[in-house]
C-alpha cells in the first residue's frame, strides 16, 4: 500500500448507536430462528418416528 | 489512501444509516399486522382438529412475519404518495430514516424466509396462501389497483382477509367453508372501513392522486355504497351460527354488532352534505375497528367454550 496512513469513516454517536441497535435486534432474530428451527424439527422428528424409537 | 472519497460523501452518495431496528419493525406496520396476527389465531384454534402448540407459535410467527414484509414492501413502492399524506408522512421512508433499497431488500428477504418457513416446519397449502397474500398485497393491490381503480381496497381486501384462511390450513392442511366465512367477514368489512377513513381524509388522497371512492365517485356515492356493504356485512357476521356450527351466544354477539355497524353506516347514510368535521364517518372508522375485534374475539370465545365443554362431557 502506497499511502502510510489509512483513513476511515469515523461514525458519529447516533450512526453507532442505530448500528448497535441494528446488531442486537439481528442477533436475536437469528437466535429465535435457530431455536425455532431447532425445536420443530425435534417435534416433527418426533411425530414421524415409530413409537419407542426417540 | 482514503477508503471513500469526502466529496462523496458530501453528495450522499454513500450514506452512513441512522435507521435502528425500531425503524424496521415500523416498515412491518405492526398494527396492521397485529390484526392479521389475531384473526390468523383465530382461524388456527377454529379448526376442528389440534396442532403441536409449538408449531401453532410457528405458523402464527410466520403469517405474521409474511404479512409485515408485504408491509415493508408496500412503503417502498409507495414512498412517494405517502410523503404527501399527512397520515404516512413520517414512516421510516418519506422521513429519510431507512432508505428505498434497504426496505426493498428487508421485504423481499422476510417474505421469503416467512414463506419457506411456513412451509418446510408446518405445510405448503398455507405457505402457498402466504406467498400469495404477500404477491396480492404488494403487487395486485399498491403496484397495480391502489393507483388505478377505487375499487382498489374492494379487490385488495382479499389479501386482508386471507390470513384467518391460512390459520385454518395450517392446522388442518385445506381451505373449509368455515374459513372462507371468516374471510369473507373481513373482505366484505375492508371496503365500508376504509371508505370511513377516506370521506374523512379525501383531502390527503386528492393530493396524493390515489382514486379513492369518495376523489371519483364522490361522498354520496360512497355512503351509500358503505351503507349497502353495512347490510351484506351484518348477515355474513351471523353466518357461523345460522350455519350451526357455533353457539347462540356467538349468534347473538354478531347480530348485536352487526346492528352496530348498520347504525353507525345509517349515520354515514344520512350525515349532512355540509357536514366538514363528519363525526359519523370517524365513529364509524372507529367501530368497525371494535365491530371486527368484537366479531372475532366471540368466534374465538364460541371455541374454547365449546372445546372446554366437550373435554368435560368426555
Amino acid at each position: 500500500m502506497a499511502d502510510d496512513k489509512l483513513e476511515m469513516i469515523e461514525l458519529t454517536e447516533s450512526q453507532k448507536k442505530a448500528r448497535r441497535s441494528r446488531s442486537i435486534a439481528i442477533g436475536l432474530a437469528l437466535g429465535a430462528l435457530v431455536v425455532i428451527f431447532y425445536v420443530a424439527t425435534f417435534i416433527k422428528f418426533a411425530h414421524s418416528m415409530p413409537n419407542g424409537s426417540m | 489512501m482514503a477508503l471513500v472519497d469526502d466529496t462523496s460523501l458530501k453528495d450522499g452518495a454513500l450514506r452512513m444509516s441512522e435507521a435502528t431496528a425500531g425503524d424496521y419493525f415500523a416498515l412491518l406496520k405492526p398494527r396492521v399486522m397485529s390484526l392479521v396476527v389475531f384473526t390468523a389465531f383465530v382461524g388456527l384454534v377454529a379448526a376442528p382438529v389440534s396442532i403441536n402448540p409449538m408449531l401453532a407459535v410457528v405458523a402464527i410467527l410466520a403469517i405474521a412475519i409474511g404479512a409485515g414484509a408485504s408491509g415493508a414492501l408496500n412503503m417502498w413502492y409507495d414512498a412517494d404518495i405517502d410523503a404527501v399524506m399527512t397520515r404516512t408522512a413520517t414512516r421510516p421512508i418519506p422521513s429519510g430514516r431507512v432508505a428505498p433499497g434497504e426496505a426493498l431488500v428487508f421485504g423481499l428477504v422476510l417474505s421469503a424466509l416467512s414463506v419457506m418457513t411456513l412451509g418446510v416446519l408446518v405445510n405448503w397449502l398455507s405457505a402457498a396462501l402466504l406467498a400469495f397474500t404477500i404477491f396480492f398485497y404488494a403487487v395486485v393491490y399498491t403496484m397495480w389497483l391502489k393507483r388505478w381503480t377505487p375499487q382498489n381496497i374492494v379487490i385488495g381486501g382479499a389479501a386482508g382477509a386471507i390470513p384467518p384462511v391460512i390459520g385454518w390450513a395450517a392446522v388442518t392442511g385445506n381451505v373449509s367453508l368455515e374459513s372462507v366465512i371468516l374471510f369473507l367477514i373481513i373482505f366484505l368489512w375492508t371496503p365500508p372501513h376504509f371508505w370511513a377513513l377516506a370521506l374523512f381524509k379525501s383531502q390527503d388522497y386528492e393530493r396524493a392522486g390515489i382514486p379513492m371512492m369518495p376523489n371519483v365517485a364522490g361522498e354520496a356515492s360512497t355512503r351509500r355504497q358503505i351503507f349497502a356493504y353495512a347490510v351484506i356485512l351484518a348477515p355474513v357476521g351471523v353466518l357461523p351460527w345460522v350455519l350451526g356450527y357455533t353457539s347462540v351466544g356467538y349468534g347473538a354477539v354478531a347480530t348485536l354488532l352487526g346492528a352496530g355497524f348498520l347504525w353507525y353506516s345509517w349515520k354515514v347514510l344520512v350525515m349532512p352534505q355540509d357536514d366538514r368535521a363528519m363525526r359519523p364517518a370517524k365513529a364509524l372508522f372507529g367501530y368497525s375497528l371494535l365491530y371486527l375485534f368484537g366479531i372475532f374475539a366471540a368466534y374465538l370465545a364460541d371455541c374454547v367454550v365449546e372445546r372446554v365443554l366437550a373435554i368435560g362431557g368426555a
